[in-house]
């Protein structure tokens, strides 16, 4: 079915069509990986693939135009290419272990370490959680750095024009663009209530069962996209001003780097959660995860929302013929 | 080498495969299609199969979701599936969506510099722009090169 979808977008040419194929691909995957027994990821692709890639893809089109035009080139040039490299990837296949064998060497080095260590030293039941926080503390904090870094660019990039037309009002159609979808009002008022909740739930209950500070992120940020969508900008931007999601943005990477730095200063290792509570390693050990992961909720959240922002807020272009 | 290519052999590296014919599918997209938002599809489809290769790789038979119990009492027989792959691939996707989302914000501004996001137009302008550059340099040269 994957590559079934994988080929429609090929050979498709309405970009709509191709956001949604796009969709459904990622939904589809998720579905796959939990198969595969990875269910925190399936849960992050479920929410980032088919929920706020959608939004943004969309967003784009919006801004740009809706039809691709055919190519004129002869597409035999690339076709060789991919089929080279995918031959190439094929025959790298051929040594590697049988799927789902105990013995491969990725089941064999430090996975087993991890998996029989953690519970004493960690303490947390899920151990996706622990090894993303606490063990490889350190990669975690350098990805959320890049997420910060890619919500800055999208800002530099996007946000300049926007101040110099605010003043023309598009404020008006935007907000009577979903006026008279009652239902979808209705429906919507109950559900972002309800998604914040899960959200906060997925954050501070992911040491335990599937969740943790990336995908409570994102499932705070669609609540407040939903609400953006049905009502108006406007009306999402009262609830949460853009200049306060740019503070978000910094002080969920404050308060993760703050935690190593503080277990440094009381005279630990950098992200060392020991520190926390030096009589209880473990409790410490809870402690810090929570608290980094919360910083990393938090600039998912300010990021992903001021993703959209920027993306909306921007007044589209379009000529008439495109659409 | 033919003799390799038993029953299990087949069944135990047909997950490899299905995900590098993914993968293709995808850098096919890319390098194929002059549409910048069909380019950023294909690439997420890349992407996608890049993770569910990397997820495979960890999955032990018979193995389960790598969480122990809350209380956690663990059961020595209970295998679980590699954790190590999951955690790299659950920030990949999150930075993944958010590189997405700046090579977007870069095709918004394309557009409003070209008015396309069609590769070969936007090399056409260039080209316009760089032959009027080239026609104006040349006249301050004295009209020699042209």
């Amino acid at each position: 079915m994957l590559v079934t979808t994988a080929i429609t977008v090929v050979r498709t040419r309405s970009l709509f069509a191709i956001v949604m194929l796009s969709g459904v691909f990622s939904l589809l995957s998720a579905l796959l990986l939990v198969t595969l027994d990875a269910v925190d990821v399936a849960f992050t692709e479920a929410a980032v693939g088919a929920g706020i890639s959608t939004v943004l893809l969309l967003g784009t089109l919006a801004l740009t135009s809706r039809f691709e035009r055919p190519v004129r080139r002869s597409p035999l040039p690339p076709l060789i290419v991919v089929l080279v490299t995918g031959a190439a990837l094929i025959y790298g296949t051929m040594d590697m272990p049988n799927f789902g064998s105990p013995e491969a060497p990725a089941q064999t080095h430090v996975s087993p370490d991890y998996i029989q260590r953690s519970p004493h030293e960690i303490g947390v039941p899920n151990i996706v959680t622990g090894i993303l926080a606490s063990y490889r503390g350190y990669d975690t904090l350098g990805e959320t750095a890049v997420v910060f870094t890619a919500g800055i660019g999208v800002l530099a990039l996007i946000r300049l024009l926007r101040r110099r037309r605010d003043g023309e009002g598009n404020t008006k159609e935007g907000a009577s663009l979903m006026r008279h979808h009652l239902i979808l009002r209705v429906v919507t008022k109950l559900l972002v209530g309800l998604i914040m909740l899960f959200a906060l739930y997925v954050q501070f209950h992911g040491d335990y069962s599937p969740g943790g500070g990336f995908q409570a992120g994102v499932i705070m940020a669609v609540a407040f996209i939903l609400y953006g969508v049905v009502f108006s900008l406007d009306q999402v931007q009262m609830v949460l001003p853009p200049w306060l999601v740019h503070k978000l943005v910094a002080l969920g990477v404050l308060i993760y780097a703050g935690t190593g730095i503080y277990s440094f200063f009381v005279g630990f290792n950098f992200l060392d959660y020991s520190a926390l509570n030096p009589q209880h390693p473990e409790h410490g050990q809870h402690y810090g995860i929570l608290l980094v992961e919360l910083g990393v909720g938090i600039t998912v959240t300010g990021v992903m929302v001021a993703i959209y922002y920027a993306f909306a807020a921007r007044p589209p272009i379009l000529s008439d013929e495109e659409w | 080498m033919l003799e390799e290519f038993t029953w299990p052999f087949i069944v135990g590296h047909l997950n490899y495969w299905l995900f590098i014919v993914l993968m293709m599918t995808g850098l096919y997209i890319v390098v194929a299609k002059g549409n910048l938002v069909k380019k950023i599809v294909g690439l997420n489809i890349f992407q996608t199969s890049v993770f569910m290769l990397y997820i495979s790789m960890g999955k032990v038979t018979g193995g389960t979701a790598p969480i122990f119990p809350i209380d956690l009492n663990i059961d020595p027989d209970v295998v679980y599936s590699n954790p190590l792959p999951h955690v790299l691939i659950l920030t990949a996707i999150v930075v993944g969506i958010a590189t997405t989302s700046l090579g977007l914000a870069l095709i918004v501004r394309i557009r409003e510099e070209y008015d396309s996001i069609e590769e070969e137009r936007i090399l056409e302008i260039e080209q316009a722009i760089a032959n009027a550059e080239n026609q104006r340099h040349g006249q301050a040269m004295g009209g020699r090169a042209t």
